[in-house]
């Protein structure tokens, strides 16, 4: 995997994360073969991913911008690199995210509730039927059927509680780079109590206090990330605990909140992929699904056109 | 019949000390980390105005969210009951009371009596309070008091999708990039939180005659524009910030007189 270095500035920016792109080896493609894209601008970060004959091939994860077209240009740049594919080489592409309609080279959008089921039943297989996509700016619990199609779902929008971006705001305040607030949230003797109120605003002023009256870091950002595994854990049993239970978007990621919620469910996600070494990545499974998506409407188009 | 008021909120303490009803003197000041030495000193420094001593008080009441740290209190009273005693001893026709603190906000329904029927709160989430405004004023790099006033010489309406401090941040943000004027962000940010209000109070239906107390009714901005969402003219009074003190203070010589019974 190749990971592309934060631009170095005076100011340690302990938010950002780095962005990086990968290429699963050893599988190929010929111009025979239908390669298909799938490209999600999230509100945080922008996935993008290639398909060969539905297969996972290479994907691209970067920080989304101010705009929208470009952090999708960029993110699909980031997944052909070092493929030896061209735009011009992709079959067909879905758009899906926040800003799925503002991805220009995308044949088609289609919401990220679909796309994370499809993307969550390809990477974990058909015993999933609860997909927690924890994204940058909104949360949604989604109960999938063993195609990945979507039965019903919850979100939980327009506040930064146990988001990605709210983890940012943590990760600044303590000043722990973000990549590594789940690992130390865990490094506490004890579970704290959580922050009395999840709003970030206020969690915010709290940890405060906490800090003044000599708590640990660690111990306020265990007391945080547990309200917020709470608040999750709560979405899923207003839709209903139907396991296998999986996590998706870049909180998936976060081992303080995906250990948190499984103490609070009483249930185990399916394991998560090696996708530092040769596994999937849950954090492009909206991209993987967009792909699949665009590999059956690729199809569909063919047979239309008598092709 | 001598009584006090004391409302310690989130962030300032307000006191009030009656005499048969009328207002002898009012004294605010922050609650700081130790909001009872602030809330002892906020009640001496209304004693000392009204030239009074501790001795003299019949009755005093704490409201408030930090109103079991109350000094020399005799009895608490819920916020919510707090803002309809002073909302119809305000306004005798006032059907629904408006309290927009600095991190809380509440409605309450009340009948002629001023008995509260039914009530709605938010106390989780700082975008529907004033703290939403303090944090946008800060993004927005303009000071609390000056965002009323600005947000009055806006021209037109923009919008803010923000019912997020967090997100209201960068929305904030990303409309200085936009180049839109100042005085135009700041409306926007009244409307947002004026948003959250409105549909507070609609969950009680609107019952005119509404008065709107808390620290944020004193700002112009805010009243400009949840008038415009309720399609209603919104009663203030004077000293909206010192509603609660003032209720818990009535609600203190009713209280003192069925004692002397």
């Amino acid at each position: 995997m190749t990971e592309i270095d934060a631009p170095s500035g005076e100011k340690i920016e302990f938010w950002r994360w780095r962005e990086y792109h990968r290429v699963l080896t050893g599988n190929g493609w010929t111009s025979k073969d239908t390669i298909t894209a799938g490209v999600d601008v999230g509100s945080v970060s922008s996935k993008a991913s290639i398909m060969v004959n539905g297969q996972a091939y290479s994907w691209g994860v970067t920080r989304t911008g101010s705009n929208s077209p470009d952090s999708a240009k960029k993110a699909l740049g980031l997944a052909l690199d070092g493929t030896g594919l061209q735009v011009s080489d992709l079959k067909y592409i879905v758009g899906t995210g926040y800003g799925r309609v503002n991805v220009p080279m995308a044949n088609k959008a289609i919401t990220e509730i679909a796309c994370h089921a499809k993307g969550a039943n390809y990477i974990w297989g058909s015993s999933v039927r609860t997909v927690l996509d924890v994204g940058g700016q909104d949360i949604k619990a989604i109960r999938v059927d063993e195609a990945g199609r979507v039965v019903s779902f919850l979100m939980n929008d327009k506040c930064a509680a146990g988001t990605g971006r709210g983890m940012e705001v943590f990760a600044d305040l303590l000043k722990i780079p973000v990549e590594e607030i789940g690992e130390t949230s865990l490094k506490v003797v004890e579970e704290p109590p959580p922050v009395s109120c999840t709003c970030v605003a206020f969690a915010k002023t709290e940890a405060i206090g906490l800090l003044r009256k000599g708590w640990s870091k660690e111990k306020v950002l265990a007391a945080y990330t547990r309200a917020m595994a709470v608040r999750m854990a709560n979405l899923i049993y207003s839709l209903g605990l139907e396991k296998e239970l999986v996590i998706t978007g870049g909180q998936s990621k976060n081992i303080g909140i995906v250990t948190r919620i499984e103490a609070a469910l009483g249930v185990k996600c399916l394991p998560m992929p090696n996708w530092k070494d040769h596994g999937l990545d849950p954090m492009v499974a909206g991209a993987f699904g967009a792909a699949l998506f665009a590999k059956a409407l690729y199809e569909k188009s063919r047979k239309i056109n008598g092709g | 019949m001598i009584t006090a008021g004391m409302d310690l909120g989130t962030q300032t303490i307000k006191v009030v000390i009656l005499k048969d009803n009328v207002v002898l003197s009012r004294e605010r000041c922050f609650s700081g980390f130790d909001p009872a030495e602030a809330a002892k000193q906020a009640l001496n420094g209304a004693l000392k105005e009204a030239n009074l001593n501790l001795t003299d008080l019949h009755h005093s009441v704490a409201t408030g969210s930090n109103m079991e740290l109350a000094p020399h209190a005799n009895s608490t009273v819920s916020m919510l009951s707090a803002d309809a005693k002073a909302g119809t001893h305000l306004f005798p026709e006032a059907r629904t009371i408006i309290d927009v603190g600095a991190e809380e906000a509440r409605a309450v329904k009340c009948d002629e009596k001023g008995i509260m029927l039914d009530f709605v709160v938010n106390e989780r989430c700082a975008a529907g309070a004033g703290a939403f405004i303090e944090a946008m004023a800060r993004a927005l790099e303009v000071k609390l008091e000056e965002m009323g006033p600005l947000s009055l010489k806006a021209e037109r309406a923009s919008s803010i999708n923000a019912s997020c401090v967090i997100f209201g941040e960068s929305d904030v943000v990303s409309l200085i990039h936009q180049r839109e004027s100042k005085a135009e962000i700041a409306r926007a940010i009244f409307d947002a939180l004026a948003e959250r209000i409105a549909s507070m109070v609609q969950m009680l239906g609107v019952n005119p005659d509404i008065v709107l107390v808390g620290g944020v009714a004193k700002d112009v901005g805010f009243v400009a524009s949840l008038s415009r969402k309720l399609s209603v003219k919104l009663l203030v009074p004077d000293y909206p910030d010192f509603a609660g003190a003032l209720g818990a203070a009535l609600i203190a010589s009713s209280r003192a007189r069925s004692l002397q019974k």
